[in-house]
């Protein structure tokens, strides 16, 4: 512990502590814009500044390390009149239109701004040119409200290593972004959003299917059904004032009936279904390789739910293509199965039926437009909202969220398992699948307290976990004494640690669950804003209490998935599943 | 470094004619090579590849970038970063002009002015007849001489704008 003192507070700091981290453990506020939890400090926006007795330069907090006997102050008259004038020179070069921004209310400058009492700026100067980047199907890039701050770099590069921007140019004539200036769809982008999650302003953002849902919704000769992700109850809230963490299923099915929306459907459904065809898929895989001996039978399997993943694999390792599960998402299966199963039901035709997606994810706007996902014969998903644009809708639409009594789903495609709403956070689906594979093997409940695989859980980058078979049923004796062995990772810069390790023969697993965002879907980059790890894991353990207060909590439990088998797509990996379930990637570049 | 700098290879192949794309390719991979993943080898091999190739090809730096388990983008960032780094095709003198303040305040200004003039073309530029291209940098390290400029590796020092037509005839 280090001692200091902190606008005359007297305060221990850990040791390595910098000034922010010990101001902010004493309870004192430091503004901050480009610094990020857990990331080496870029020094970049100089908002941070305080004053440190015996130097001559007012300090950033977020790269001074506490000293023995620091005397620091956070709010000195000089402090503020320097901030101040850095947050106007921000503000001078940002080309911002505030109220027709999409980030109006919930822009991190335009909040610093209130609280240091800016109500002019008193430079002026040259804007940063403005060029509109709307190359890809998930994100919008507007580099004239860029303030350069550097957080996205940092996601981009650090977290996720797909290094798509980086700074070009120097002075003030840098721009962030990819290479020369060029558009995102020019250089390996996996549209997973995290830079539009992390970004304090509106130079990122997903790209606006709210017009398009609002049309279908106004359209009488449209049945326009809407399916939810599970990660969307655990923050939907955050957009209505609730804390991180807590759940509002049911005020959001109320919402969206209220919108307008024709059914109101879960993608726990299909969710459930993957794990039913993945599941089935590995004990295929297991059989070929124990069995049958197949050289050429590719394990580990992982997971294909997640499609920044899928992109970031077919750049990035097309070596583990053929790794992947052929499973469609749970997004896309939903899509499939509601243009053709529910559509015949309901008596229209594919055509006639809108899909629309709530989603926490940005990339899942670009999984949706892939060639691959038109099952029905047309596009299976028309749109897929982020969390803030569904936030934005009911604000728009004049509903009172907090004020909504509870809705239930629709059925059929509204049922949902615990074992469904766990695919929201890191580890969850591998759970999910270990619960019904070890109960399908065995014909018993996967051994574990309270069915969870603790080892599993949780923000650790990458996670094992180690399984094994005993008095297996007579079907599945090739699996008896067999360990199976799983990792989990999450965060492209922790998948792609893992496919090394598992490339260079360090680690061999069965199974891989890959999640391209921090935390899982619940950090995902559709989420409200600003996602920490501690809003992840109350976002995590809002998903756990989900599951843990359902009766069914296993996959194959799922009523609407027996009557799906039982009515329309036979057995899983049957003939109809691969037509509508299951894809197949190319390696892209 | 300095070695690397000097263009010992982009003008003529061993039998005297100019090396054809590939040939030069194949020199950046005997480069890359060598250096391959070298913590700090980004820039110096930029440098190299610079002086194979007259400038950086786009092709070259995916190669780089490559072979550095780097983005382009981050590779991008960093030859848009150093104005040393051009991304066009240079002519045969590269003439550079110091605006580093001491520079400056001597007439470094006026002196790029008449280059301007003289040669036609804008800063980063090259002549119709590719004999010269035309940079600013800033700062050269040899202030106490200024305005300085540099036509290839020539340090030309209190030149006065006047006579920058003279200096230019010594190159062809």
């Amino acid at each position: 512990m280090i001692a200091c003192k902190i606008n005359g507070l007297s305060v221990e700091a850990q040791d390595g502590a910098t000034v922010l981290d010990a101001a902010r453990a004493a309870g004192v506020r430091i503004p901050t814009l480009c610094f990020l939890e857990h990331q080496l400090p870029t020094g970049a926006c100089r908002v941070c500044l305080v004053e440190v007795q015996g130097a001559k330069a007012l300090m950033p907090a977020c790269a001074t390390p506490v000293a023995a006997g620091m005397v620091v102050t956070t709010n000195s008259p000089r402090v503020r009149r320097t901030r101040r004038q850095i947050v106007e020179l921000l503000l001078s070069e940002h080309d911002g239109n505030c109220p027709t921004c999409a980030r109006n209310g919930d822009c991190e400058l335009q909040r610093l701004a209130e609280d240091l009492g800016i109500s002019r700026v008193t430079f002026e100067g040259t804007k940063t040119r403005a060029h509109s980047d709307t190359s890809t199907p998930a994100l919008v890039r507007d580099n004239g409200k860029c303030i350069k701050c550097r957080r996205c770099v940092t996601v981009c590069n650090t977290v996720q290593n797909v290094g798509a921007l980086f700074p070009q140019g120097r002075g003030f004539a840098t721009t962030i972004g990819p290479a020369f200036e060029r558009d995102l769809a020019d250089v390996v982008c996996v549209q997973c959003g995290q830079c539009a999650a992390v970004c304090p302003v509106g130079a990122i953002q997903e790209t606006n299917h709210m017009d398009g849902v609002w049309a279908a919704l106004e359209d009488p000769t449209r049945h326009v059904v809407v399916q939810t992700a599970p990660a969307i109850r655990a923050a939907l809230g955050e957009a209505f004032g609730y804390p991180a963490g807590t759940r509002v299923t049911g005020k959001m099915v109320t919402a969206l009936r209220q919108l307008g929306f024709d059914a109101v459907f879960d993608t726990d459904v299909t969710a459930d279904l993957t794990i039913m065809e993945e599941g089935h898929e590995l004990l295929k895989r297991l059989h070929s390789a124990l069995v049958d001996k197949d050289p050429k039978v590719a394990l580990p399997m992982f997971t294909s739910c997640s499609p920044g993943w899928i992109k970031f694999a077919e750049y990035y390792a097309p070596d583990f293509l053929p790794n992947l599960s052929t499973c469609k998402s749970p997004q896309q299966m939903f899509g499939a199965l509601a243009k053709t199963w529910y559509a015949q039901r309901i008596g229209k035709s594919a055509k006639e039926v809108t899909v629309v997606s709530v989603m926490p994810c940005t990339a899942k706007k670009f999984e949706a437009q892939r060639p691959e996902m038109t099952a029905s014969g047309v596009a299976d998903v028309d749109y897929v909202l982020t969390t803030r644009e569904l936030a934005k809708m009911i604000k728009a639409h004049g509903i009172e969220f907090r004020d909504l009594p509870d809705g239930k789903m629709d059925d059929p495609l509204g049922m949902s398992t615990g074992a469904a709403d766990i695919f929201a956070n890191t580890g969850g689906v591998m759970e999910a699948a270990l619960r019904t594979a070890y109960e399908l093997v065995t014909g018993r409940e996967l051994p574990v307290k309270n069915l969870h695989l603790t080892p599993l859980a949780g923000l650790t980058g990458i996670k094992e976990a180690a399984l094994k078979i005993e008095q297996a049923l007579p079907a599945w004796s090739f699996l008896e004494g067999v360990t199976v062995k799983v990792a989990v990772a999450h965060g492209l810069g922790n998948a792609r640690q893992l496919l090394d390790r598992i490339r260079r023969g360090e680690a061999s697993y069965h199974f891989v669950e890959v999640m391209t965002c921090p935390g899982g879907c619940i950090g995902g980059g559709g989420q409200p804003r600003f996602t920490d790890d501690a809003v992840r894991l109350k976002r995590i353990q809002a998903i756990y209490a989900e599951d843990e207060g359902k009766t069914l909590r296993k996959s194959h439990e799922n009523p609407a998935v027996q009557q799906l088998y039982r009515e329309f797509l036979g057995a899983p990996l049957g003939h109809k599943s691969h037509e509508l379930l299951h894809t197949h990637y190319k390696p892209s570049l | 470094m300095a070695d690397s700098l000097t263009c010992e290879c982009a003008c003529k192949g061993a039998d005297g004619a100019a090396p054809s794309e590939a040939e030069l390719m194949k020199r950046l991979d005997e480069v890359l090579d060598e250096h391959r993943a070298q913590p700090g080898g980004l820039i110096p091999v930029l440098q190299i590849a610079q002086a194979i190739f007259g400038y950086l090809p786009e092709s070259a730096m995916r190669k780089i970038a490559e072979a550095f388990h780097k983005s382009f983008s981050e590779v991008a960032g960093v030859v848009s970063f150093y104005s040393f780094f051009s991304t066009v095709p240079r002519g045969r003198h590269l003439v550079r002009v110091c605006l580093g303040t001491a520079c400056y305040v001597r007439g470094g200004r006026e002196v790029l002015d008449a280059l301007k003039k003289r040669l036609g073309i804008d800063v980063g530029q090259t002549t119709a007849d590719r004999r010269f291209s035309l940079a600013v940098g800033r700062c050269f390290g040899a202030c106490g001489m200024g305005p300085v400029i540099m036509v290839d590796d020539t340090v030309h020092q209190r030149v006065k704008s006047a006579r920058v037509g003279e200096l230019l005839e010594e190159h062809s």
